[in-house]
């Protein structure tokens, strides 16, 4: 198979930033869509040029570290699939493939397709934990958790951090992924003492980060290689609204 | 090619019986006042399971704590990617497990080349593991009554394995990234993503930092502390196709190793049986999947060499479900040595299936009709939606095809019973030390070390070091200091001048031949020198002609990766050399020279007994070999028999 990649290529934060062409030969099916990219690279290695930037690690979907725009769409045309796991038979020979970074307020581009995330983490520095010190735990079966409320509590867990859901949203909003965390956690009984302040945390340093609100659009859930439900959105708003309702100040 | 030094002794294990040592060793370790702790600094280099447990334990002691990861997050470690789950001896299937068992199993599964007091104290603290991540929310999978649920791994004739769905590591490792996340909240972990550690800075003989480079802006910096936590993981990727991350290397550990901590067992790496098949030349790493598919999952290949037929138009009598018909008693649950080099067995003889011949089946048609759909989705269902994405085909519809691929080094920086290395105030944890996995690793024991390390064993033993004091402030331009930083700004320039013609990719694929073809599952001497031969030219031509485009400022892959590979390829040699000097085949290393009449690995425990750790003399130089002796006072070496 034969491509036209068309790259966003940026020298650094500051510098401006342009599409450009490449042509790309024998791909095979079997490649992911990153290979093309190691394989554009080694040729403009060789010519003495730059290689394409671009975030990636584990390459099996799990790691959330690759993430960029394919045609429009964060991740790629595949539905649940992360960029790594996007094989090129899923494209049609001869076709313009365009590739950008996330674009987000809260996400400044560093090189190329390379931008800083940092702010998913500062989300969950904010409360998405529950404050268990090492050594001290019960016995595990202490606590019964019912697979119901473990099978959903994981299906939120499963969120891989990788910001699609916030280069899809209109409004530049990360609700999914800081509903997902708060309502793995919140779903379980471990996580109930913080649940309400977790809540309150999360959502603040949310909005102070500069991500956009949420109004339930739903684009998140579309591109979301996990496939993480809206309803954890909702979810968690019910604990941010009813947060500002209960009596809380004193648990943490 | 080397020379044998001053032998090891197996520093600070505790004497008396192997169930009393870590009791023992907490109790004599020296306590650091709550109030002193907040005064003393440790650096924490990874953020995997080992490094994000111990980074945030210490810091709830009260530790100053510095972590650092190459990713552009410590939840991207790779530990996330470990798939299969975590044992523990709880006895919750209440079918005959105990922490002895869980030792026992380990050693002999180790092929009795780890300690016996590292392991035993690794089944101890398994259970507590459990504990405190269920404390944390980690969903683990449960039953209807709503307690936990295990299942059997590997090697194992009980239900040990906790699991989160096909996502242990990744459910295990965002538990610790949760826990350091509160702490860098809290101002007692500062945290340093896209920075890589590039050299060790050794003063007075001890560990008191690191050179880092700041991945995003290019500066190089060093970065002091009172001690030094190595939690970098295996290196693996010095075979360049492996299930490693892309980004997985070996320099933390390279460069403590030059600066004089010992290297152990290099040659041991673990192979595991049930990967996605290479599809081509392009391929840029591997895929595991989970061995937990061999539970229920058969694995066969077509009695006739060369059968073309489509797997589903070959009757029952024309397969050879080789594991059940060779190893009864475990069948498909062998450990992964077994079951790696029994596919390649039957491969080499012209059985194999897929592409190339280098694929054996693994069959879910019997649990299909046995358990339904819906059942084996719920188990597997992650799984078999990875396979498809990658293969394009329905392991529903038509078995998966699945070969050995590089996954898990067991060799690593040595370290005594307290983890620490031979350089006073280095300690290293998880895979990045030699410790605990002997020659072979069963399933699910990864994250167990990683766990137990980093949450219970170094926050007692780091403290106890940290105890031990005085730690007099180092000035900034001490000259091992300045040193230390301008030797890592002279090799930076060095790799961006050679300008050359051929990219970092096209070495690092054909050092990963090199190693996969003579330092893989199957070694013979005369390969293991050839080897040797060719990498030091392949060393020299990359120095010659090696491109490196861009600047040492500002973001520049090509230059981290640069970096790596010039590591990797003396690394190898090292690994060659070792896999050299072991004339016995066991765990994984099989030396076609040593097997038994049956052509099982054949260990000689008097001759090789010992854990072969490996002293720096210089790039191309001969090193120096010490050995340390294995003691087997509770487990007694036998010749491994899973049939």
């Amino acid at each position: 198979m034969r491509f036209t990649v068309r790259v966003w290529r940026q020298r650094e934060e500051n510098s401006r930033g342009a599409l450009v062409d490449y042509a790309v030969e024998d791909v095979s099916p079997d490649m992911s869509l990153l290979e093309v990219l190691d394989q554009l690279n080694e040729r403009l290695t060789s010519e003495g040029e730059e290689p394409v930037a671009f975030d990636h690690d584990c390459r099996e979907g799990i790691c959330g570290m690759c993430g960029m725009m394919i045609n429009g769409v964060a991740h790629g045309p595949q539905r649940a699939t992360t960029a790594c796991q996007l094989h090129m038979r899923h494209f049609t020979d001869g076709q313009t493939i365009t590739i950008e970074p996330w674009r987000s307020s809260a996400f400044p581009v560093l090189k190329d397709l390379v931008v800083d995330r940092s702010a998913l983490d500062h989300i969950i520095e904010a409360g998405g934990y529950i404050s268990a010190q090492a050594g001290a735990a019960p016995d595990a079966h202490a606590m019964p958790v019912p697979k119901r409320d473990a099978d959903r509590a994981f299906a939120a867990a499963a969120c891989i951090g990788c910001g699609a859901c916030v280069a899809a949203c209109p409004n530049g909003s990360a609700m999914l992924f800081t509903s997902a965390k708060a309502t793995h956690l919140g779903l379980l009984p471990q996580g109930q003492p913080q649940r309400y302040t977790r809540a309150e945390n999360m959502i603040a340093a949310h909005d102070d980060l500069g991500f956009g609100g949420c109004t339930n659009t739903g684009e998140c859930t579309q591109v979301c290689p996990k496939g993480i439900p809206l309803e954890t959105i909702a979810r968690f708003n019910a604990d941010v609204l009813s947060s500002a309702l209960r009596d809380h100040r004193d648990e943490d | 090619m080397f020379t044998v030094g001053a032998p090891l002794v197996d520093g600070a294990v505790p004497e008396g019986p192997v169930t009393e040592r870590w009791e023992r060793r907490r109790f004599s370790a020296r306590l650091v006042n709550p109030a002193n702790r907040r005064a003393r600094s440790v650096i924490v280099v990874g953020t995997g399971l080992a490094g994000g447990s111990a980074a945030a334990t210490l810091a709830e002691l009260g530790y100053q704590v510095t972590s650092l990861c190459y990713q552009d997050s410590p939840r991207r470690a790779h530990s996330i990617a470990a798939q299969g789950g975590i044992n523990a001896a709880k006895n919750y299937a209440g079918d005959g497990d105990s922490v002895w068992r869980l030792f026992y199993d380990t050693v002999k599964g180790g092929d009795f080349r780890s300690r016996e007091s590292n392991v035993y104290r690794l089944a101890e603290l398994s259970t507590r593991i459990i504990d405190h991540c269920v404390a944390q929310g980690v969903p683990f999978a449960r039953e209807y009554g709503g307690l936990l649920d295990t299942r059997s791994f590997g090697g194992a004739q009980v239900s040990r394995t906790f699991y989160a769905r096909g996502q242990t590591g990744q459910q295990l490792l965002l538990g610790a990234y949760q826990a350091m996340a509160r702490q860098i909240d809290a101002g007692r972990i500062t945290m340093l993503p896209r920075t890589e550690m590039l050299d060790l800075v050794v003063v007075e003989g001890k560990a008191r930092g690191v050179v880092v480079r700041d991945l995003v802006s290019g500066e190089v910096s060093v970065l002091l502390a009172d001690a030094v936590v190595l939690a970098t993981g295996g290196y693996g990727n010095a075979f360049f196709l492996s299930t490693n991350a892309k980004g997985c290397n070996a320099t933390a550990l390279w460069r403590a190793h030059r600066r004089g901590a010992l290297l152990a067992n290099p040659c041991y790496t673990q192979i595991h049986p049930t990967c996605i098949p290479v599809s081509g030349e392009h391929q840029a790493k591997l895929t595991l999947m989970s061995e937990s598919l061999r539970n229920d999952g058969r694995v066969w290949v077509p009695r006739e060499a060369g059968d073309p037929r489509e797997p589903g138009n070959i009757p029952e009598e024309e397969r050879d479900y080789y594991l059940e018909r060779a190893y009864p008693a475990f069948g498909n649950l062998v450990p992964r040595d077994i079951a790696s080099r029994a596919a390649k067995n039957v491969c080499d003889a012209g059985r194999g299936v897929g592409p190339g011949g280098l694929g054996v089946y693994l069959d879910f048609a019997d649990a299909l009709r046995r358990l339904g759909k819906p059942a084996v989705e719920a188990k597997y269902g992650n799984l078999f939606e990875m396979y498809e994405r990658i293969t394009g085909e329905d392991p529903y519809q038509r078995p998966m095809r699945i070969f050995p691929a590089v996954h898990y080094t067991m060799g690593g920086l040595w370290v005594d019973y307290d983890l620490q290395s031979t350089i006073p105030g280095l300690f290293v944890i998880g895979e990045a030390n030699f410790s605990d996995h002997g020659a072979n690793r069963l399933g699910a024991s990864a994250l167990m070390q990683g766990l137990a390390d980093g949450y219970f064993v170094l926050p007692t033993t780091l403290g106890d070091y940290l105890a031990r004091g005085p730690f007099p402030e180092v000035e900034r331009d001490h000259p091992d200091v300045v040193a230390t930083a301008s030797a890592v700004e002279r090799r930076l320039t060095a790799l961006l001048d050679v300008k050359g013609t051929r990219s970092v990719d096209s070495f690092h694929r054909e050092l990963g031949h090199l190693l996969w073809d003579h330092c893989g599952m199957e070694r013979t001497e005369s390969g293991l020198r050839k080897a040797l031969e060719h990498i030091p030219q392949l060393r020299a031509e990359f120095w010659r002609s090696v491109m490196v485009p861009g600047t040492a400022e500002g973001l520049n892959p090509s230059l981290e990766k640069a970096g790596r590979v010039a590591d990797f390829l003396e690394l190898a040699e090292l690994m060659c050399l070792d896999a050299l000097h072991r004339e016995e085949s066991c765990g994984g290393h099989f030396r076609a020279e040593s097997q038994t009449g049956e052509g099982e690995a054949l260990r000689d425990d008097d001759r090789f007994g010992y854990v072969a750790a490996w002293e720096f003399t210089g790039t191309g130089e001969p090193p120096v070999l010490h050995k340390e002796t294995l003691a087997f006072d509770n487990v007694r070496p036998s010749q491994r028999n899973y049939k």
